[in-house]
């Protein structure tokens, strides 16, 4: 029997949403081993959030210190290895946020653990667990064996559905030892502010990419209509057109939602990886051969500044109607 | 203050490549696919040359795998790097083993910075830099960034995004993270790995290829290092990922809207 170690992302008391569709994958690997799922909860002032976490049935171990106010990985890749140990955990995962990709394969090697990171789902039988992942930019699938006696994992959060609710597990605090001068040190975060959903949360994505010039507002307009995030393409960002954290692509943001919008955008392969878990896709590009019709479940060939205010239009007259 | 640092160059199928499985899922279709340089060691390299050219030192390129990762070797030289170590392993390697590797290598150059990719984009595994950062205890600076865009000032001046402090002793560096930007300071000796946008990798002068070929390489045998070579993650099969059926053209906006709401049903 092995047990599970989920590590939590938060930032301000707020739990980050991948944080339940790893619980959920670590709930598939209690599943098949027989054990429990344990989740770590690092931070500062985290009161509430241990005990919303608890209602998902899972036991959760707490470490809140000033120490940790602000997110290190070599601040908190002991405390996460030391909850590890205890819990007897041969299971050490996250989700593949950058958070989870930052600070899984440190922890990893604190355990002499190997990892496998932006897992989709997991094979072998039993508690004998292999983990599938994507490879060159997930053109290729693999199933791999990790040979080390704990295992460490981050998860693509799109892969799992969210924990759901279940009988409030238990709350324990970890005592946290002043871990002295640390080689880093956290100066400031900028955070890009938004009111639309976070790219990876939404259920519709409107993307843009070297055809729309720059001018993004067609689309934002599109996505505010629909309660959309906006993506876009690498193209897009390397111009400095949007925010970094709009790149949706194996480098970037992988996305899955009901709905993409994709508009001039040709369709990299490192783009397509990002999106192509979508479940319904439409390609709006003036270039007829453009990779991405090919992936795409409705393709139209127009200039996305004449086609994307239509669709708004029509979008507009059809919810009044 | 000069700074002595090492930096990998991993040898990687071409991305513009198509990758193809073999039927037995195996490995994949070699025959008619190119090979280069990682294209995030390759920002990795620029941002090397960069700090060097800022406050001088030495660049030191290192490669482990086949003889045929000389080539990439060869050409980080080519942008200016100043020497190469050719770690000779035929076999597959995974972070765990790569990072023990370079441990090893660390211990011999004793770098003030090494500087990585963030992830090769064969094996996308995003690991080596974290694994060799807890294995030296060192501090870690991941998806290295910077604030302004590929496109501005500094960026054409060639400036370095990751700065050295006035008193040589850490490094900042504004990391690329979900939701914004996160600037923090690092001590040397650092581990950093590099994102997207941290810089435009040069491309190598002709002269410089020229050179390239007088400057040394020495080659070590990965076994003689006294690390632990199999792989702790094995790979047991590949296979394609499911196809998508797309291809469907809609032929104006009315009928786009109809689709996406009558039958997709998303609207």
């Amino acid at each position: 029997m092995q047990n599970v170690l989920i590590v939590a992302e938060q930032s301000g008391g707020h739990l980050r949403k991948a944080t339940l569709h790893a619980i959920a994958a670590g709930q598939v690997l209690a599943g098949r081993t027989g054990g429990k799922v344990h989740v770590a909860l690092l931070g500062k002032d985290l009161g509430g959030l241990s005990t919303e976490l608890a209602g998902y049935g899972v036991t959760v171990h707490a470490a809140d210190s000033a120490g940790l106010t602000h997110y290190l990985a070599e601040a908190f890749a002991p405390v996460v290895a030391g909850i590890a140990k205890e819990v007897g955990a041969g299971f050490v995962g996250a989700a593949a946020t950058a958070f989870g990709k930052d600070l899984v394969p440190r922890v990893a090697a604190r355990m002499g653990a190997a990892c496998a990171t932006e897992v989709l789902g997991f094979g072998g039988s039993g508690a004998a667990v292999t983990f599938q992942r994507p490879m060159w930019a997930g053109n290729v699938l693999a199933e791999v064996d990790l040979t080390t006696p704990v295992k460490a994992f981050t998860v693509r959060p799109t892969e799992f559905p969210a924990a759901a609710k279940g009988a409030a597990g238990e709350v324990k605090a970890v005592a946290v030892a002043d871990p002295g001068a640390l080689p880093t040190r956290f100066v400031e975060f900028k955070e890009v502010k938004s009111e639309r959903p976070e790219l990876t949360e939404a259920r519709v994505v409107v993307a843009g990419g070297r055809g729309t010039k720059g001018d993004f507002k067609p689309l934002e307009e599109l996505a505010d209509l629909l309660g959309a995030a906006v993506g876009a393409s690498r193209a897009a960002v390397d111009a400095g057109w949007v925010p970094n954290d709009w790149q949706v692509g194996q480098t970037g943001k992988v996305v899955a939602p009901e709905l993409y919008v994709a508009a001039g955008i040709s369709g990299a392969i490192q783009h397509l990886a990002g999106m192509k878990g979508s479940k319904v896709i439409v390609a709006i590009n003036k270039d007829s051969e453009a990779p991405v019709f090919q992936l795409a479940d409705y393709g139209l060939v127009a200039d996305l500044f004449k086609a994307v205010p239509e669709l708004v239009e029509k979008i507009k007259a059809g919810k009044g109607s | 203050m000069p700074l002595k640092i090492l930096v990998t160059a991993k040898r990687v199928e071409d991305p513009e490549s198509k990758i193809k499985v073999k039927p037995d899922g195996t490995g994949i279709v070699t025959d008619g696919v190119n090979y280069k340089m990682n294209p995030f060691d390759e920002i990795a390299v620029e941002e090397a040359l960069r700090l060097k050219e800022k406050h001088g030192g030495e660049v030191v390129v290192a490669s482990i795998g086949a003889d045929k990762s000389m080539t990439e070797i060869r050409a980080a030289l080519a942008m200016g790097a100043d020497r190469g170590i050719l770690v000779k392993h035929d076999g597959p390697l995974d972070p765990f083993v790569v990072s023990a590797i370079l441990d090893k290598l660390f211990e011999k150059e004793k770098p003030d910075l090494v500087l990585l990719g963030k992830q090769s984009i064969d094996d996308d595994q995003n690991q080596v830099g974290q694994y060799l950062a807890e294995r030296r205890g060192l501090g870690q600076a991941t998806f290295a960034s910077k604030t302004e865009s590929l496109e501005s000032e500094a960026e054409q001046k060639k400036q370095p995004g990751v700065v050295l402090a006035a008193d040589g002793k850490s490094l900042r560096v504004v990391r690329e993270v979900d939701g914004g930007l996160v600037t923090v300071d690092v001590s040397l000796p650092a581990i950093v790995t590099c994102d997207l946008r941290l810089n435009k990798p040069r491309f190598a002068s002709l002269p410089g290829i020229m050179k390239a070929k007088k400057k040394p390489v020495e080659e070590i045998v990965a076994a003689s290092l006294g690390v632990d070579l199999a792989p702790k993650v094995a790979v047991k099969k590949l296979s394609e990922p499911p196809k998508r059926q797309g291809g469907l053209k809609v032929a104006d906006v009315p009928e786009l809207y109809a689709k996406l709401k009558g039958e997709a049903k998303v609207l």
